[in-house]
């Protein structure tokens, strides 16, 4: 006998003990998103000149989505299947360098006077890179992350080798000088505003990490492969209890994560107009403060962390140049001593 | 029998160096309720957890349905027909008891008869639709828990220490929602609350040191204070 395909439609059982039920009340928890409001606002006066502060300001925001890009696919592979990915760094390197051997060919779009053009040669670029971080973060999961599930020292271990050779492997197809990542032609410059300059390229960092954050929380909100992430993020074993392959989810989500870290590599070279196979090691230091000030496993969080941390960088690289290095590490002792889970801590079984 | 549901035999499981199934043996008919009792650390809990494929067994089979499922990922066991509700609960905090919902209706959208009889089982539901579960009560929390189980048609429910921690005002309404529930589909309840299962059981299994020590039907068991003393420690007089 299988079960009914619908119950019956007797009423309740009588007798059944009446429970006055109250309204739980949802707390709605906003302080941490006034931070970086907070923060702009006290550095203000402290920068002192309106028109540097916003320059100062646009810059980190671009900085920060940047950080975004790369650090919300790391988040989420965290908090849904518990790894610790210290080989992250390597998508971005490897995206940043098949950008540019796509953009080599493209180099008279690149070149031309003409903004479709320029952001069709940016568009390609982007795309190889993410479909190339995307494939190649397949085969990290299946090579080097699937041994090692659920052994943190081991998954530190070889995924620090993992990037290691990653790197090594791009002085041999690239070569190991620095390479010049030149922007496309109608995004050099700044649009001026009386004393304010605001740098195109960096407009454009704040529209795709924007629009990147929007449909991410499109998505995580509003779908049911949503839902099923930030339900595994909560409780793996309980999504799988409930008759969902937990583990291709996994690797969805890596590849995603993987293929952001590649357009997050694209971005930031051409940002620093530079590129080593360190770029994305060098990143990685930023990227986990803002994973672990943001809450592991919180796609908001890691908004929010990215934002926080740029601004702070910019800021104070700006007013107390000496400090710049360090305040990222003093932003994050701060937010744990306030809330050691991070801003948005993910409800863990 | 051919005609069980779920048969276990000879299952043996190891967490880590612990032996903690050694050797259960366990027949399921269709319909009514099993309930599953024992002291602390007699093996209940790391039972349903073996069926549902969360602990891998390391030596017997597990019948269900008529197919083998000893060993499968949880995933298939539980599209094999099989829901679990943990002794944790395990709703999704952070979603809302509709997104909870949504979740548990994994096959196809969530049928509007069904979640209506859903909802006269358990009203607080319908009344916290929109509410992370995160901010529900204890007692809110188990109905949920139970709701996403029968979120869609089960052949076989395993729960776990429904009562533990709740109003003895919910437990009541909880009884009444079970009594509804076994019309539609077998029961494995493990449960620490002797007058509850009682109450609600058709069949009585009893573990201790990880095995079924003694198999019968509840009513023999509730009319023999003997045998409770013998198998469990306590009487239904005295364990209010």
């Amino acid at each position: 006998m299988s079960a009914p395909a619908s119950p019956s439609a007797s009423p309740p059982p009588a007798g059944r003990a009446v429970i006055v039920e109250t309204l739980p009340r949802v707390k709605t928890d906003f302080l941490p998103v006034l931070l970086p409001l907070g923060l702009a606002l006290a550095a203000l006066p402290l920068v002192g000149n309106a028109s540097t502060w916003v320059t100062l300001t646009v810059a980190a925001l671009a900085m920060g989505m940047m950080i975004y890009l790369v650090a919300s696919g790391l988040t989420l592979v965290f908090g849904l299947m518990d790894v610790l990915n210290f080989g992250h760094g390597a998508f971005i390197a490897i995206g940043a360098y098949i950008a540019l051997t796509v953009l080599g060919p493209l180099s008279g779009w690149v070149q031309a006077d003409s903004l479709g053009l320029n952001l069709s040669a940016l568009g390609l670029a982007a795309l190889a890179a993410m479909i190339g971080t995307g494939l190649l973060g397949w085969a990290f999961e299946r090579l080097i992350i699937m041994p090692v599930y659920g052994q943190h020292l081991k998954q530190i271990l070889i995924t620090m080798g993992g990037l290691i050779v990653a790197e090594q492997m791009i002085h041999v197809i690239w070569g190991g000088d620095q390479k010049a990542m030149a922007l496309p032609t109608a995004l050099r410059g700044a649009f001026v505003f009386g004393d304010i300059a605001l740098e195109k390229f960096r407009l454009l960092a704040v529209a795709v990490g924007l629009v990147v954050f929007a449909v991410m929380m499109l998505v995580l909100n509003r779908s049911k492969i949503g839902l099923l992430i930030r339900a595994g993020v909560e409780n793996a074993e309980m999504v799988e209890a409930l008759g969902y392959r937990i583990r291709r989810l996994f690797v969805g989500v890596f590849i995603v994560g993987s293929g952001l870290a590649g357009l997050g590599g694209v971005m930031w070279a051409l940002y620093r107009e530079t590129l080593t196979a360190a770029i994305g090691g060098d990143l990685m230091v930023l990227v986990f403060i803002v994973i672990i000030v943001g809450g592991l496993g919180s796609v908001g969080g890691c908004f929010l962390g990215s934002v926080l941390v740029a601004l702070l960088a910019n800021y104070t690289a700006f007013l107390v140049p000496k400090v710049a290095l360090a305040s990222n590490i003093l932003l994050m002792v701060a937010i744990l001593m306030w809330r050691p889970q991070g801003l948005y801590p993910v409800a863990k079984r | 029998m051919a005609e069980d549901l779920l048969r276990l035999e000879g299952v043996h499981t190891h967490i880590g160096q612990y032996h903690i199934l050694q050797g259960v043996d366990l027949a399921l008919p269709r319909g009514g309720i099993t309930v599953l009792l024992g002291r602390n650390g007699a093996g209940k809990t790391t039972t349903l957890r073996t069926i549902m494929g969360l602990w891998k067994p390391s030596a017997g089979t597990i019948g269900f349905d008529g197919r083998a499922i000893g060993g499968l990922p949880t995933p298939d066991i539980a599209r094999a027909g099989i829901a679990y509700v943990p002794e944790t609960m395990a709703v999704f905090a952070d979603l809302t008891v509709r997104e909870n919902m949504v979740l548990a209706a994994r096959d196809a959208p969530l049928d509007g008869a069904r979640l209506d009889w859903i909802f006269r089982l358990f009203p607080a539901l319908k009344k916290f639709w929109q509410v992370p579960a995160g901010v529900l009560s204890g007692g809110q929390k188990q109905m949920l828990a139970i709701a996403r189980a029968i979120a869609e048609p089960r052949t076989l429910l395993l729960i776990d220490e429904p009562t533990k921690g709740i109003a003895p005002a919910i437990i009541e309404a909880m009884i009444g929602a079970f009594d509804e529930l076994k019309r539609e589909t077998t029961i494995l309840l493990v449960e620490q609350n002797f007058r509850f299962a009682a109450s609600l059981g058709d069949r009585v299994a009893v573990m201790d040191d990880g095995r079924v020590v003694h198999r019968g039907a509840m009513a023999d068991l509730v009319a023999d204070e003997a045998l409770q003393a013998r198998l469990l420690g306590l009487s239904l007089d005295t364990h209010q």
